[in-house]
Parts: structure tokens; C-alpha cells; sequence
């Protein structure tokens, strides 16, 4: 009988106020971008009369063959581009990173509280410092223009060791690498069949939000990289200010829409992943 | 049958060499270049660093580039640039971040939705900063542009404003747009500090009768003042290094308003006259301010942690002595 009374929720004034902060906060993030794709598929008289609208127009393919014939702004080139060196670099710094904080939690060696503190302390470099010597060292030696550079250095990133470290020594009991070694595996086949396998959490997170990182990077692209063919998306992009395009609103809004939908899919499908990747990455103390 | 005992120290230092080569090739070897160069006269796009010469050896000062850097009235104004956009961006995002974390982790409130808030507040910051710099710079266009139109249709202004044209108006739009990519991520960092917390702490004070704003003040905040300086850390690394955005936004421009220290060092490297050697200077600056900086919050950090540490030690000490009082007092008594 008392299971057929309904407990009302008490009327909190509080609760409505947290609910249009979010909600005004929310509308805040998505606006541009739905100002963004509208305005994308309008022609430039139609945005100069009004330009908030929320109907779509029938200017898109016109849009696309003015943004396209100035011989600039190239998506599919920057797309292919950037799908590369996001590639290449995330593939470097995820499966490197796991291979260091593997030599820091499996094996006992002299240095190895040593290289963990220095790991700590170049965590923190600033970029900056580097690129201008980076710049002259990589005209010295003729890759200017070249992917490697851009690809090369991720290597060596000392937060995703910090990361992995961190994951892999609660993850990888060191009795299966004394199993493995007793079976009479190799200690380089230890590491890619047993404890890479055991980091595909890790490695999962980590990799998208190097790639996201990567993906979007536009200050050692843009010294690096001079000619067009090897523009990225970020420096596709940036040309989108000059002059050519000062009047087609409508072709700037498609460009960067053209930008912006990629990350949109990828954000979508693995948000959960991502949001719980940096909160897991952040505790650290 | 004989056993040979095998050492696997040696994979240990095998298994980080590609770690520690790249680092000495790409980030050490490179700073040093750097630093070399701001004792140099290399400057010009075509000259080689063979050809390049220390400042001493032409009869100038070791430290000319730096004391000329530093004196000089374009850096000072892109270093305020930088420290002024950074603060403004900085104090509403962590305060913004504060009250949601706060909110979101309430057992009480049980806020609906929170998932599709978290990933709508967080959605700016895998956006490319530099489609966000040209994105904002067309919503603020002028005469005819979204932003001007809603103001004018809201009944805000009568005229279209150029805001482009407006020192602060553009350094504000900078600082916005820093806060709207930063602070749905500084929100999920600080969730998940707020959640290590042991809840126990929360409901012993429900049951002593606190409320939300008092278990926000003397639970929450002090058991996140680590977390809090570790994000003060970062965004102050990263806000000193501000590029992407002011470069595409308005190019420092206007006046040299949103000119900051990393757009001064890349426009004096690599446009114009291509003054390499002042600009490694100006990194080598920018390095030394982003370290005192850090070092600073670091050690403030440690010391309070210690400080903690030593506190709770006495006090588990004297409540042991205390039990140990009793224990004796007990067993007196039992043996009269």
C-alpha cells in the first residue's frame, strides 16, 4: 500500500538557477559553431543583410567553388596532410612513452630514480625556447618541408611517460613478465605481446588526446613547413584571413566548417573517452 | 646443469634510449642552439650559422641582445599583453570551473544531464584554436556581423561597434576566448579532485549540520589546493606561450594590443628582417620568467604539503600517547 505514494521532489529555486547558468553556458559553446554551418551554406548578401540565421541556405556548392578557386585554401591537402603527421606522431609518442615507463617500472637500474626526476623536470620546458634552435638545426640539416620534423620529436614526450608510468604499475603484475620470461620470451617480446596489450586503456586515451593536440598545432608547422603542398589544416586555416577571401563570408564560414566537422566526428564518438582522460591524466597530485 | 643468473638492468637503460636521444637532438640540443644564438649577430634569412659571429668579437656587448630585448618598448608591452590576457581569462575561468565541479559533484542537487553538459562545455578545446581565432574575428566583423547584429536587435547599442579597431575590446575578445576553450577542461580536472576526496569528510559534516556553502569552503577548497596550483601551473605555462589565437585573431594588431611575448618572438625570427638572435634572446627571457614563475608556485606547494604532513604526524603522535595513557591507567586500575 505505502509503495503507491509518490515522494514530490521539493521545488528548489536553487536547482532552476545551476540549470539555466548550464543551459545559457551550453548554448554559449554550441552557438558559434551553429552560426559557423549556417552561415556556410549562405551567400554573402544573404549574411550581410542578416547575419544570425538559423535556416540554411542553398549557397553551398557556390560557397565550396569560391573558397576552392582562389588556389589557397586546399581541404582535401591539408586534410591528407594533417592525417599524416597526426598519424605518424601519435603512433611515435604513444608507443615510445609506453616502451620508457616500461624501462621505469619493469627493471631495476641505477639511474632509474634519476631519469624519472629529470622525466618530472622536462615536463615543464616551454616550447617556445626551442623552436627557434630547432628551426635553424632542422634548415641545417635539410628538412625544411619535411613531415619528420613535425613527427621526429614526439618521441620524446615526457607527460605521456609520466601518464603510462603512472597506469602501468597498479596494470602489469611483474609476475607475467617473469612467466614470459621463464616460457624463454625476449624481453622486447614481452613488452609488445604483453604489456602493450595490458596499456590499451591508456594508449587509447592517450593516443586521442595527442592526436587532438597534434591535429591542432599551428606554431612548428607554420616555421617548418613554407611550401603549400605540405600546409597543414591549422595553417590552411590561418590563410582564411588574408585578403583573397575579405568579402565571401560565406566561403570563410565553409572553410572553417570543413575544419571544425572532422573534429566534430571524432569528438563525438569518443567524448566519454576523452573526458575521462583528462580527468584521469590531471590526478596526479 | 649449470643456471646462469641473468641481470635485465641493461633493458632498463636499452629501453630508454629512444626517449633520451630524441630529447637531446630535439628539445636540449635545440635550447642550447638557441641560448648560443642570442650571443650572436645572426640575423637575415640567408645567413648560415658558420658565418654568424659572437657579439663580443665585433666589439659589442656579450649581452647586447638581451639588454636591448629587455629595454625594449615592444616587449614590455607584449609581456604586459600576455600576463594582462592571461589574468583575465584566468580568474573567471577558474572561478566559473569552481562553482560547476562544485555543483555537478553535489550529492544533494543531483544535477540532470551532466554528461551532455560536461561534453558541451568542454567541446571548444579540441576545436583548432586557429579556426577559433578566425571564427570569433567573423562573428565581431563589422559594420554587418553576428554579434553587432544581435547587440543592436537586443537593443544594447544603436550603431555598429568596430570592435577590431578597439585596443581593449580586442584584448577582452582574446581573453574570452581563451576562458571559453579552457574552462570546461580546468571543470573536469577539477571534478575529478573533487571526487578523490574522501567522502566520508562530506558525511561527517552533513551530520553535524553543515551546509553546502560551508562544506565548499572547509572541505572542498582546502583538500583542492593542490589540485588548484597544479591548474595555476599549467595555465600559467601555457598562457605565457599564448600564440595561436592573438596570431590569427588580429595579428597583434590592434596598436600592438593583443601582441604577446610568443607572437613578439616569432615575428622578430620570422618576418622582416628575420632577427634571429634577438628573438633567441627574447626566448631565452620568456624561459626564465615561465621558470622563476613555476618555481615559485612549486615551492609554495611543497612547503604547505610538508607543513600538512608534519601536522597530521604530531597529532597521530599525541593521540597515541594519549592511548597509551589510558591503556596504563586501565590496566592500574584493573591490577588494584
Amino acid at each position: 500500500m505505502d509503495s503507491n505514494i509518490k515522494v514530490f521532489p521539493r521545488f528548489q529555486p536553487f536547482k532552476v538557477i545551476i540549470y539555466i547558468v548550464c543551459i545559457f553556458l551550453a548554448a554559449l559553446s554550441l552557438f558559434p559553431f551553429i552560426i559557423m554551418i549556417v552561415n556556410s551554406t549562405r551567400s554573402t548578401p544573404e549574411i550581410q543583410g542578416t547575419a544570425v540565421s538559423l535556416i540554411p541556405s542553398t549557397h553551398l556548392v557556390r560557397n565550396y567553388t569560391i573558397l576552392v578557386s582562389k588556389d589557397i585554401f586546399d581541404p582535401i591537402r591539408g586534410f591528407v596532410n594533417s592525417i599524416i603527421i597526426s598519424t605518424c606522431a601519435t603512433l611515435c609518442s604513444v608507443y615510445f612513452s609506453t616502451l620508457t615507463a616500461y624501462a621505469l617500472v619493469v627493471y631495476e637500474w641505477k639511474a632509474r630514480r634519476g631519469f624519472f626526476t629529470f622525466i618530472m623536470a622536462i615536463m615543464m620546458v616551454p616550447g617556445i625556447v626551442v623552436s627557434i634552435g630547432f628551426y635553424k638545426m632542422v634548415y641545417a640539416v635539410g628538412l625544411a618541408n619535411n613531415f619528420l620534423p613535425l613527427i621526429i620529436p614526439a618521441i620524446a614526450a615526457p607527460a605521456m611517460v609520466f601518464f603510462m608510468r603512472q597506469y602501468m604499475i597498479p596494470a602489469l603484475p611483474l609476475e607475467i613478465i617473469q612467466s614470459a620470461r621463464i616460457d624463454g620470451a625476449g624481453e622486447f617480446y614481452t613488452f609488445n605481446k604483453i604489456a602493450l596489450p595490458i596499456m590499451k586503456p591508456a594508449i587509447a586515451t592517450q593516443g586521442i588526446m595527442a592526436f587532438v593536440g597534434n591535429w591542432n598545432n599551428l606554431f612548428m608547422p607554420l616555421i617548418i613547413l613554407t611550401q603549400k603542398k605540405m600546409y597543414t589544416m591549422p595553417i590552411m586555416v590561418s590563410l582564411l584571413k588574408g585578403d583573397i577571401y575579405k568579402v565571401e563570408y560565406g566561403s570563410v564560414y565553409l572553410g572553417l566548417t570543413l575544419t571544425v566537422l572532422p573534429l566534430f566526428v571524432v569528438y563525438f564518438l569518443l567524448s566519454k573517452y576523452i573526458i575521462a582522460g583528462i580527468a584521469v591524466g590531471s590526478v596526479k597530485g | 646443469m649449470k643456471r646462469k643468473r641473468v641481470s635485465y638492468a641493461k633493458y632498463g637503460y636499452i629501453f630508454s634510449i629512444p626517449f633520451v636521444v630524441t630529447f637531446l637532438v630535439c628539445t636540449l640540443y635545440p635550447i642550447i642552439y638557441t641560448g648560443i644564438i642570442g650571443f650572436t649577430n645572426l640575423k637575415g634569412s640567408t645567413m648560415a650559422f658558420s658565418d654568424a659571429k659572437f657579439l663580443p668579437s665585433l666589439g659589442q656587448g656579450l649581452w647586447d641582445n638581451f639588454v636591448e630585448t629587455i629595454t625594449a618598448p615592444t616587449f614590455h608591452t607584449a609581456l604586459s599583453n600576455t600576463v594582462k590576457m592571461w589574468v583575465i581569462n584566468f580568474i573567471p575561468q577558474i572561478a566559473l570551473a569552481l562553482i560547476l565541479a562544485a555543483w555537478f559533484t553535489n550529492n544533494q542537487k543531483k544535477i540532470k544531464a551532466q554528461g551532455f553538459f560536461k561534453v558541451v562545455f568542454y567541446l571548444p578545446n579540441i576545436i583548432t584554436a586557429a579556426t577559433i581565432g578566425i571564427l570569433f574575428a567573423n562573428l565581431f566583423a563589422y559594420p554587418k556581423g553576428p554579434v553587432n547584429d544581435i547587440l543592436i536587435q537586443l537593443g544594447l547599442m544603436d550603431n555598429p561597434y568596430n570592435f577590431s579597431i578597439s585596443a581593449s575590446a580586442s584584448q577582452y575578445n582574446v581573453s574570452f576566448m581563451q576562458f571559453w576553450t579552457w574552462y570546461g577542461n580546468t571543470m573536469i580536472v577539477l571534478i575529478a579532485g573533487i571526487l578523490g576526496i574522501n567522502p566520508e569528510m562530506y558525511e561527517a559534516a552533513e551530520i553535524d549540520g553543515a551546509n553546502g556553502n560551508q562544506q565548499f569552503f572547509y572541505i572542498t577548497i582546502p583538500n583542492l589546493k593542490t589540485m588548484l596550483l597544479y591548474t595555476l601551473v599549467t595555465s600559467l605555462i601555457g598562457g605565457m606561450q599564448m600564440f595561436d589565437i592573438p596570431r590569427v585573431f588580429q595579428n597583434g594588431q590592434p596598436q600592438n594590443a593583443t601582441l604577446t611575448a610568443s607572437l613578439y618572438i616569432y615575428s622578430q625570427a620570422f618576418s622582416g628582417t628575420y632577427q634571429y638572435n634577438k628573438a633567441s634572446a627574447a626566448s631565452i627571457i620568456m624561459f626564465a620568467i615561465i621558470s622563476i614563475l613555476s618555481a615559485l608556485v612549486f615551492i609554495l606547494l611543497k612547503d604547505k604539503d610538508e607543513a600538512k604532513l608534519h601536522k597530521i604526524i604530531k597529532q597521530q603522535e599525541r593521540e597515541y600517547k594519549k592511548k597509551i595513557k589510558l591503556a596504563r591507567q586501565q590496566l592500574l586500575k584493573e591490577g588494584k
